[in-house]
C-alpha cells in the first residue's frame, strides 16, 4: 500500500502549504492567521490547534481517519470522466481532466468503497475537493448510485462525505441528471431500511446539496463548513447586498434546522459508530 | 404587447407592410397578388432565419416575453382546472403552478412553473424562479395525485431556483433534493415537458419523470449560459460562448439519448407565433405518452423511471 500512502501525503493540507512562510515548515491558519508548526495541524487531523478551523483534506486521507485500518476496499476504481460534449472554455475539458487526474490522483472527485467503521461493514463514498472542485459529473454520479446500491445489496448502512462545488458543467446536462439517479437510488435506500448517513464538510454547494446531501436520514457537518444551495457570489449578486457573517456556514444550517448536528473532525469516527449501531440495533 | 428578438425584426418588418398592405385593399384596388408574393418571403425568410439559429438566439426564443407559459398551455389543452395554493408550512409560491384538471375528459394534476409578461406580472411569479415552498407545494400536490391515482404532468420553465437569503434559510437545496427522491417512489405516471427555459436544479425538481420531452424551443442545461459564463469564463456577458459550449438546445439534448424522449415541434419561428397551434402539437405527445403508461403498474412505472435515470451516464470503464 506504498501508493496509497503516497498520495495521503501529496494531498495532505494542500491549503496550509500555499502559505509563502519558511517552506513547509510553519503554516498560517487562514481563518485566525495564526502561524503554526505545519507538523502540528497534521497532527491534528488538519485543524487550526488555535481556533479549531477544519482544513480540507483529500478524500483518501479522510477514508484514513474514517474506516479501520485496512479494511477500505475500493470500488470502480478505473472509472474515468469522458469529454462527450467537446466543451471548451479557456481549456479543453479533455485537459482538465488530465491535469486533475496528475495533480488529485484517480479517483475522479469521489473514491468509493466498503470497509470497516468500527468492526461494523458500512459502504463509503469520500469527495476529494481537489479534483476539479470535488464536481459531480457521470462518473461521480455512477460512482455514488453503485455505492448506494452496494449498500442496498449488501445491506450495509451509506456514508457520503461530501466536498463540491456543485454539478460539472463541462458535462451539462448529463451532471444535471446525476442529481436524480443518485436521489432516486436514495429511495430505494430508505424503502429498505438501510441507514444513509451524509457528512457535510466544506464546502458543499449547488447540485450536490441539492441532492444526496441534503438527504441523510442524518445530516451532520464538520464545523464553519460552507454549505448551501446558491454560492454566495451569486447570491449577492441576485440580491445586491452583502451576505450577514456566518451566512451559510454550519452552525447557520443548524440553527435553521438543515442538519442534524455538527461533529468536530476528532469525534467524528466514534459519533458515526454510535449512530449506526442505533440504527442498525448492533 | 409584441417583443421582437433581433433576429425575428426583419421577419415582423414583412409582417407589418403585409398587414398595411391588408388594410388598404378595397373593392377597387386589389394588392392580393402582392400580399401573396410578400408571404412566401417571409415563409422563406423565416425558414432561412430560423434553420440557422445559434445556441444563443434559441435560448432568447426559450426566454421571449410572449413565448406560452405553462398557464397560457393549461388554458389551451385542459379543461375544468382548478389551482391549489400553498405548502402548508411558510407560504405559497406563486412562481410554480399546482392543480387539478381534465386532460380529453381524464382527471389529472397539473404543475409548472409560471414565468409573469409584464413587469408587475413577472416580479409576481418572481421571474418563475421558485423558492423552496413551491417545491414543497409541488411535491405535497404530486403526492395527493399519487394518493388519488392521477398522472402527473409538468411543465418546466424557469431559469433556476431562486438564490435568495430566505431561500437559503428556508432550505433550498433540500426542498429540490426532497423532490428528486419522493418523485421518483410516486406511483402514477410523471411526464414533463420543458417548454421554455430547463434551468438547473430548479427545473429538475418538477422533472424527474417516467417521459422527459422538450419543446423545440426549449433549451435545458445544468446552469444558465450567463452563470457558466461568470464561473468559467469569469465574465457573464459570455453568455453566448456558454451556450455553444453547454450544448442545451432540445436538438443538443436529443442528440445524447437518454435523457428526452421526445422533441415536441413548435409552429414555424417559435411557439410564440401561435400559441394554439403550440398547445395542439404539445397534447398530441401528452395524450400519446400517456396512453402508453397507463396501463403500467405503480410497481413498473417506478422501476421504468428509476432505470430511465440510472442510464444516464457518460463513462469509460478501464480494465
Ligand atoms: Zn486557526
Amino acid at each position: 500500500m506504498v501508493w496509497f500512502r503516497k498520495k495521503t501525503a501529496l494531498t495532505a493540507s494542500a491549503e496550509t502549504k500555499k502559505v509563502k512562510i519558511p517552506e513547509g515548515v510553519w503554516s498560517k491558519c487562514k481563518n485566525c492567521q495564526e502561524i503554526i508548526y505545519a507538523k502540528e495541524i497534521e497532527r491534528n487531523l488538519n485543524v487550526c490547534p488555535k481556533c479549531d478551523y477544519h482544513f480540507r483534506i483529500g478524500a483518501r486521507e479522510r477514508i484514513e481517519l474514517i474506516l479501520d485500518a485496512g479494511t477500505f476496499v475500493e470500488m470502480d476504481a478505473n472509472m474515468r470522466s469522458v469529454d462527450f460534449l467537446d466543451f471548451k472554455d479557456s481549456k479543453k475539458y479533455k485537459e482538465r481532466i488530465k491535469a486533475a487526474l496528475k495533480k488529485a490522483g484517480d479517483g475522479d472527485a469521489v473514491i468509493c468503497g466498503t470497509g470497516n467503521l468500527e468492526e461494523l461493514p458500512v459502504v463509503v463514498a469520500v469527495f476529494d475537493f481537489a479534483f476539479m472542485g470535488g464536481s459531480m459529473g457521470s462518473v461521480v454520479g455512477e460512482k455514488i448510485t453503485r455505492a448506494i446500491e452496494k449498500g442496498l445489496e449488501s445491506h450495509a448502512p451509506v456514508l457520503i462525505f461530501s466536498s463540491s462545488g456543485g454539478a460539472r458543467m463541462q458535462e451539462s446536462i448529463h451532471s444535471l441528471m446525476q442529481m436524480a439517479k443518485t436521489s432516486a437510488a436514495l429511495a430505494k435506500l430508505k424503502a429498505a431500511g438501510i441507514p444513509f448517513i451524509s457528512v457535510l464538510t466544506d464546502p458543499t454547494t449547488g447540485g450536490v446539496t441539492a441532492s444526496f446531501a441534503m438527504l441523510g436520514d442524518l445530516n451532520i457537518a464538520e464545523p464553519r463548513a460552507l454549505i448551501g444551495f446558491a454560492g454566495p457570489r451569486v447570491i449577492e449578486q441576485t440580491i445586491r447586498q452583502t451576505l450577514p457573517d456566518g451566512f451559510q456556514r454550519s452552525e447557520f444550517l443548524l440553527e435553521h434546522g438543515m442538519v442534524d448536528m455538527i461533529v468536530p473532525r476528532s469525534e467524528m469516527k466514534q459519533r458515526l459508530s454510535q449512530v449506526l449501531r442505533i440504527f442498525t440495533k448492533s | 404587447m409584441n417583443h421582437y428578438l433581433d433576429f425575428e425584426k426583419p421577419i415582423a418588418e414583412l409582417e407589418t407592410k403585409i398587414g398595411e398592405l391588408r388594410e388598404y385593399s378595397t373593392d377597387s384596388v386589389d394588392f392580393t397578388g402582392d400580399i401573396k408574393k410578400l408571404e412566401k418571403k417571409a415563409q422563406k425568410l423565416k425558414t432561412e432565419i430560423y434553420t440557422k439559429l445559434t445556441r444563443w438566439q434559441r435560448t432568447q426564443l426559450a426566454r421571449h416575453a410572449n413565448r406560452p407559459h405553462t398557464l397560457d398551455y393549461i388554458e389551451h389543452i385542459f379543461t375544468e382546472f382548478f389551482e391549489v395554493h400553498g405548502d402548508r408550512n411558510y407560504r405559497d409560491d406563486p412562481a410554480l403552478i399546482c392543480g387539478f384538471a381534465k386532460l380529453d375528459g381524464k382527471p389529472c394534476c397539473v404543475i409548472g412553473h409560471q414565468k409573469g409578461r409584464n413587469t408587475k406580472e413577472k416580479v409576481h411569479r418572481n421571474f418563475g424562479m421558485a423558492n423552496p415552498e413551491g417545491y414543497r407545494k409541488a411535491l405535497r400536490v404530486m403526492q395527493m395525485a399519487d394518493q388519488f391515482g392521477l398522472p402527473i404532468f409538468t411543465f418546466v420553465d424557469t431559469p433556476g431556483a431562486f438564490p435568495g437569503i430566505g431561500a437559503e434559510e428556508r432550505g433550498q437545496a433540500e426542498a429540490i433534493a426532497r423532490n428528486l427522491r419522493e418523485m421518483a417512489m410516486l406511483k402514477v405516471p410523471v411526464i414533463v415537458t420543458v417548454t421554455g427555459e430547463g434551468g438547473s436544479g430548479g427545473a429538475l425538481a418538477i422533472a424527474v419523470g417516467n417521459r422527459v420531452m422538450m419543446m423545440q424551443y426549449s433549451v435545458y442545461a445544468v446552469i444558465s449560459p450567463e452563470g457558466c459564463a461568470a464561473i468559467l469564463w469569469n465574465d457573464g456577458a459570455k453568455g453566448p460562448q456558454a451556450a455553444e459550449a453547454l450544448k442545451l438546445t432540445a436538438q443538443d439534448v436529443e442528440k445524447l439519448g437518454t435523457v428526452i424522449d421526445d422533441v415536441i415541434p413548435e409552429p414555424l419561428g417559435g411557439a410564440h407565433q401561435d400559441h394554439k397551434l403550440a398547445a395542439a402539437s404539445l397534447k398530441e405527445y401528452l395524450l400519446k405518452h400517456l396512453s402508453e403508461l397507463e396501463d403500467l403498474s405503480a410497481d413498473e412505472l417506478i422501476e421504468q423511471r428509476y432505470q430511465r435515470f440510472r442510464a444516464m451516464a457518460e463513462i469509460e470503464e478501464q480494465q
